[in-house]
C-alpha cells in the first residue's frame, strides 16, 4: 500500500523492529549474498587477533538493507526515490535494532523522511534519510 | 586496465587508503605482507563492473540475508499483481555487484592466491592486489557513508554495467580513531539500453586506529 500525501504529517513516525539478537550466521548470509567476505565480518580469529576489534561485527550495508526493510514497508514497493545513510557506530553479534522513519515534508508528491537506527543501548547505528513517491 | 582503476564504491576507498601503519604491523606479525596498493584514479569514469546480470534468485538470496521476506523480491506471481508488477530488487542490491567483479578483493580468490582471513594461523595470507589489506578492519578503509538514487528500481533481466569516478575527499579529527581521511565515490548503474538505473554515492574513511570501543 503506497502512502497518500493527504495523510501525512510533519512528524509523524513508523518505526520496527530490525533484528533481535543479531546472529553470527546472518552475517554471514549478508556476506555471501553481497559477496564482501571480508574477514572482520564473519571470522572471529582474524578479526580478534589480527584486526584488533571485540569480535567479527556487521557490515554497514547489512544494516542499510535491513533498515531498507523498514522503509520500503512504509513506502511500498517501488516507491524510494532515494535512500542515504551514514554509519555512526559498529553493530555486533547479540545486538537488537529498531528503526524509525520520521516524516520532515511531503510536496510535489514525494515524502521526505529523516531515517534512524539504534541498538538495544538506545545508541544510533545508522542515520539517514529517504525520499519516496507518494499517492496525491 | 580493467583491474587496476576503481570499481566498487567500498573497494575504491580501500584501494586508495590502504590500512595504517599500525595495521600493516599488525599484519606483519601474524606473518602477512603488506599490501601491495597503487592509487590508480584518474579523471572521468571508470568501469566498475562490465555485466551485472540482475537474476530472481540472487534477488532472493540478497532478500533473505537483510531479514526482508516480502513477496515481491521473490515470488513472480504476487509481483505481478504489485505496482512494480514484477520481482523487483531491495533497495540496497546494488552493492551485490561485487559478485560481478572478476577481481573483487574481499573475495578468496579461487587460483590458490590466498586469503587475509584466518586458517592454520590468525591470518593466511597476504592480502591481494586491490584487497586493501585489513579492509573494513584494523584501521583499514571503513564503509561510512552510502547513498543510492533511484532512476528505477532494478530487476530480473536487467543487465547492468556500472561506472564509478572519484567523488571529494575530506580529512576530520576522530575522538576514537585519530585522523579521519574520507573519500567519495559515485557510481553508476546502467541497463543494456544504456539507460540510467541506479546512482550510488559512497563515501569510505580510512582510520587511523581501530575505533575505540566504549
Amino acid at each position: 500500500m503506497a502512502l497518500q500525501a493527504s495523510d501525512l504529517n510533519v512528524g509523524d513516525t513508523y518505526t520496527e523492529r530490525l533484528v533481535e539478537d543479531l546472529k553470527r550466521t546472518q552475517i554471514v548470509m549478508y556476506a555471501g549474498a553481497s559477496g564482501d567476505y571480508n574477514p572482520v565480518h564473519t571470522d572471529e580469529v582474524f578479526t580478534k587477533e589480527v584486526a584488533g576489534y571485540p569480535s567479527v561485527f556487521a557490515h554497514g550495508m547489512l544494516t542499510m538493507g535491513m533498515t531498507g526493510k523498514m522503509v520500503t514497508n512504509y513506502v511500498g514497493d517501488g516507491r524510494l526515490t532515494e535512500y542515504g545513510v551514514r554509519f555512526t557506530s559498529q553493530v555486533f553479534p547479540g545486538d537488537t535494532l529498531d528503526a524509525t522513519a520520521t516524516v520532515v515534508g511531503v510536496s510535489n508528491g514525494i515524502v521526505d523522511l529523516d531515517i534512524s537506527t539504534v541498538n538495544q543501548n538506545g545508541d544510533e547505528v545508522l542515520k539517514g534519510s529517504a525520499k519516496a513517491r507518494v499517492d496525491d | 586496465m580493467v583491474e587496476d582503476v576503481a570499481d566498487l564504491p567500498v573497494r575504491a576507498y580501500r584501494k586508495a587508503y590502504p590500512p595504517s601503519g599500525a595495521t600493516f604491523a599488525k599484519l606483519r606479525r601474524c606473518g602477512a605482507a603488506a599490501a601491495s596498493v597503487t592509487q590508480t584514479h584518474t579523471e572521468g569514469r571508470n568501469m566498475a563492473v562490465e555485466k551485472f546480470t540482475v537474476e530472481a534468485s540472487h534477488i532472493m538470496m540478497f532478500a533473505r540475508s537483510v531479514g526482508d521476506d516480502n513477496q515481491v523480491y521473490y515470488d513472480e506471481d504476487y509481483a505481478k499483481d504489485t505496482e512494480p508488477g514484477s520481482i523487483i530488487a531491495p533497495p540496497t542490491f546494488a552493492q551485490a555487484s561485487a559478485q560481478f567483479d572478476p577481481n573483487y578483493g574481499l573475495r578468496p580468490s579461487i587460483d590458490g592466491d590466498g586469503w587475509f582471513g584466518s586458517g592454520g594461523k590468525p591470518s593466511g595470507a597476504k592480502p591481494r592486489e586491490g584487497g586493501g589489506g585489513g579492509g573494513g578492519g584494523g584501521g583499514g578503509g571503513l564503509h561510512a557513508e552510502q547513498r543510492f538514487i533511484y532512476h528505477r528500481h532494478m530487476k530480473p533481466g536487467d543487465v547492468l554495467s556500472a561506472t564509478t569516478k572519484p567523488g571529494k575527499t575530506w580529512e576530520k579529527q576522530g575522538r576514537r580513531s585519530g585522523k579521519l581521511v574520507f573519500s567519495e565515490s559515485v557510481t553508476e548503474y546502467r541497463d543494456q539500453n544504456g539507460e540510467l538505473v541506479v546512482t550510488a554515492i559512497g563515501v569510505g574513511v580510512r582510520t587511523e586506529r581501530p575505533v575505540d570501543q566504549g
